[in-house]
């Protein structure tokens, strides 16, 4: 056996859809199973189950699932409550919501009808990246199979009226941040709001909204199904469960997997992923949760474990689990100045700081990159990425200094070196280009 | 932020074809009768595959069919960077992905090789039929480096089986999407270490379950 996790206690049964998304497929792999018996059991039922089960937010940040539910009014008033389920997955390195949709649909959907009587909501959207075009036919089908067997719909097998509609964006990453998500659904630009309110009370439509991963969603049923204990056995506490990961860069076979939450970094790389390219020792650095976390250094990497706090104590995070991993062969500067270059194409340009400091940080990075820069704009790129991070509307902004801080963190020594031998062929070279960004 | 305008030649107009109705009205369904405006990218995306691209005629109809000011439309139109606000190659539009995940694993040969065998980036190719872009993570980093062509994704490329897809598009066919490395999704290559538990596929898991898990009545 590789890894930890055993096939028994996998969620994502057909995650390489080697067999069937159909609702036949599905259910024989226990899909929809005594999905009625949950919601008979009540509302505080699941939630407190879902709370009691450890989950925390797949999308990114690690919020409880079942708390941030129990923050949805308790009582239905003048406007409807709804679920939206986040599928938008646009961080670089993330791949696993595109897996749950294609090839275990019926999950999800089992998910947000579980989830949306939880939050008296008789209706979920469903916003996938408008680049999923094969996904968004697949859970198309999957919606319309569902509506067919009357697990959902008016008068459904459930007894509790239900739609689930599907949504689609265009080519825009912020629109995974949850506000802009909203305004993208409501026909609008994809700028992020202003907090408060927050979508609990005015979401969608001005109506109490809860906008969930896909995978925080996904999971639901079966957590219900084999107990919340079980899934709070696996992993540490505080970081339970299992996850899906998603594996790129320098290793001999990238893929997705899903483990046991706090698994070693190493294992996880060796086993799963045939290794790094060139074995262990040729190991440079890892980002392990997404491009918006910094990197971690390969010394780093023996002892890291795949979850939340261990994590947190490398001064990274878990993030989505995205791990994207780096040998010696990489230039570790244009890596995260291509890093930069995306989130000065994604900013949404709402806010000044982010709209004017990702494109002065990519620049900067650009010229890093090369050597040609001032010894003493290293500390100035660091006191800008500060002046971003913290003072945007959105995480957008953090996530674009983060990768930044990190390099530097770690690898200052390098882009020295770089900076030093540039000028050792140009004894003209002065800080010319430092006034003109 | 990208700067996006729209082209400068237009045409004279622009009408929704029978298909797309049919389609806007699916899509319509989705929300409630007061927020069609919710519709405007499916909208926006319908037309897209209809003509190939959005003309400001077709930005103008979609206003007046979502009861929404064109101004509103052509915000959406600019700010998301899937609609093409000019003509792209009848043959196909390929979407390199340039972000860093793909970047380590040879992104930028595969740029190199479209430049070589279409030309210049963001550019409608001279015999019209391919136009090629580079674009930020499309969400299928396990499969790097790989391409959007079209609606579908085309992954583990290499440039020489890139060049084989580009040149059976210019033939006029459509080469299958996936990946061209020979694994099936996103298992590990030489294929999937886990997942190999035949019993958790013969409908065990199927069975009536008598009573779940932490339903006791409190004590
Ligand atoms: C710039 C930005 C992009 C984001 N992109 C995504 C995304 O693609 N998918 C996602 O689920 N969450 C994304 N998030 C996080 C969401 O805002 C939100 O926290 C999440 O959908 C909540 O779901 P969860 O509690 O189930 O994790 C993003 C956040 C930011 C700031
Ligand atoms: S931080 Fe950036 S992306 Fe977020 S709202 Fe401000 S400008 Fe937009
Ligand atoms: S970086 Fe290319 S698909 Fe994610």
């Amino acid at each position: 056996m590789v890894g930890i996790l055993e096939d028994k206690d996998r969620i994502f049964l057909n995650l390489y859809g080697l067999r069937g998304a159909d609702l036949e497929s599905a259910k024989k792999r226990g899909c929809w199973n005594a999905t009625k018996d949950m919601l008979d059991m009540g509302r505080d039922w699941v939630i407190n189950q879902t709370k009691a089960s450890g989950l925390r937010g797949r999308g990114g940040a690690g919020f409880s699932t079942g708390l941030k539910w129990s923050f949805m009014p308790k009582e239905v008033k003048d406007r409807p409550h709804y679920l939206v389920v986040n599928a938008d997955e646009s961080e670089p390195g993330t791949c696993k919501d595109r897996e749950i949709m294609r090839h275990d649909p019926h999950l999800l959907i089992e998910g947000c009808l579980i989830a949306s009587f939880a939050m008296q909501a008789h209706a979920a959207y469903i916003y996938l990246r408008g680049e999923y075009v094969r996904e968004r036919e697949v859970m198309e089908q999957a919606v319309k199979e569902a509506y067919a067997a009357k697990l959902i719909g008016k008068d459904n097998v459930h007894g509790w009226d239900f739609d689930v509609y599907i949504h689609h964006g265009a080519g825009a990453y912020i629109c995974g941040e949850e506000t802009a998500l909203l305004e993208s659904l409501e026909g609008k630009k994809g700028q992020p709001r202003l907090k408060p309110p927050f979508p609990a009370g005015a979401g969608l439509y001005g109506c109490p909204t809860t906008v969930n991963n896909v995978e925080s969603i996904a999971v639901v049923g079966t957590i219900l199904r084999r107990g919340s204990d079980w899934f709070a056995g696996m992993g540490r506490p505080n970081n339970t469960g299992t996850k899906l990961m998603c594996i790129s860069g320098h290793v001999n076979k990238p893929c997705n997997v899903e483990e046991v939450m706090s698994i070693p970094l190493k294992q996880l790389l060796e086993e799963h992923c045939g290794g790094v390219i060139g074995g262990w020792k040729n190991l440079k650095a890892v980002i392990p949760g997404g491009s918006s976390v910094p990197m971690i250094t390969a010394e780093q990497c023996e002892t890291a474990l795949m979850d939340f706090d261990s994590l947190r104590e490398l001064k990274s995070g878990l993030g989505t689990a995205a791990v994207i991993v780096m040998d010696k062969s990489t230039d570790l500067v244009k890596a995260i100045a291509r890093l930069s270059y995306f989130y000065k194409h994604e900013s949404c340009g709402q806010c000044t700081p982010c709209r004017e400091g990702t494109g002065w940080m990519w620049r900067v990075m650009e010229r890093m990159v090369r050597g040609e820069a001032e010894m003493k704009e290293i500390d100035l790129l660091l006191d800008v990425t500060t002046q971003v991070e913290g003072h945007t509307i959105c995480a957008l902004g953090d996530a674009a200094a983060w990768p930044i801080q990190g390099l530097f963190r770690h690898f200052r020594g390098e882009v020295e070196e770089r900076i030093t031998n540039y000028r050792a062929g140009r004894p003209h070279v002065q800080g010319a280009s430092l006034a003109a960004e | 932020m990208s700067v996006r305008r729209l082209a400068q030649t237009q045409p004279a107009s622009f009408a929704f074809s029978k298909d797309t109705n049919e389609k806007i009205k699916f899509w319509l369904g989705k929300y409630p009768a007061d927020r069609k405006q919710s519709a405007v990218i499916p909208v926006l995306w319908l037309v897209q595959k209809q003509e190939g691209w959005v003309s400001e005629p077709a930005i103008r109809a979609i206003a007046a069919l979502l009861e929404m000011p064109v101004i509103r439309v052509l915000e959406v139109v600019t700010f998301y960077t899937m609609f093409m606000l000019e003509p792209v190659g009848k043959a196909a539009l390929i979407q390199v992905c340039g972000t860093t995940p793909c970047m380590l694993r040879g992104a930028g040969a595969l740029m190199d090789l479209c430049k070589k065998e279409i030309g210049a980036k963001d550019h409608l190719s001279a015999d019209g039929l391919f136009t090629w872009q580079e674009v930020e993570c499309l969400g299928a980093c396990c499969n790097a480096p790989m391409a959007q062509i079209n609606d579908y994704y085309y992954e583990d490329l290499t440039p020489e089986t890139l060049g084989q897809i580009i040149a059976a598009f210019r033939k006029g066919e459509t080469p299958k999407p996936g990946p061209y490395n020979g694994r099936t999704v996103s298992e590990p290559a030489g294929g999937p270490q886990t997942l190999l538990d035949e019993s958790l596929y013969d409908g065990r898991l199927a069975k009536k379950i008598k009573k779940l898990p932490n339903t006791e009545p409190a004590a």
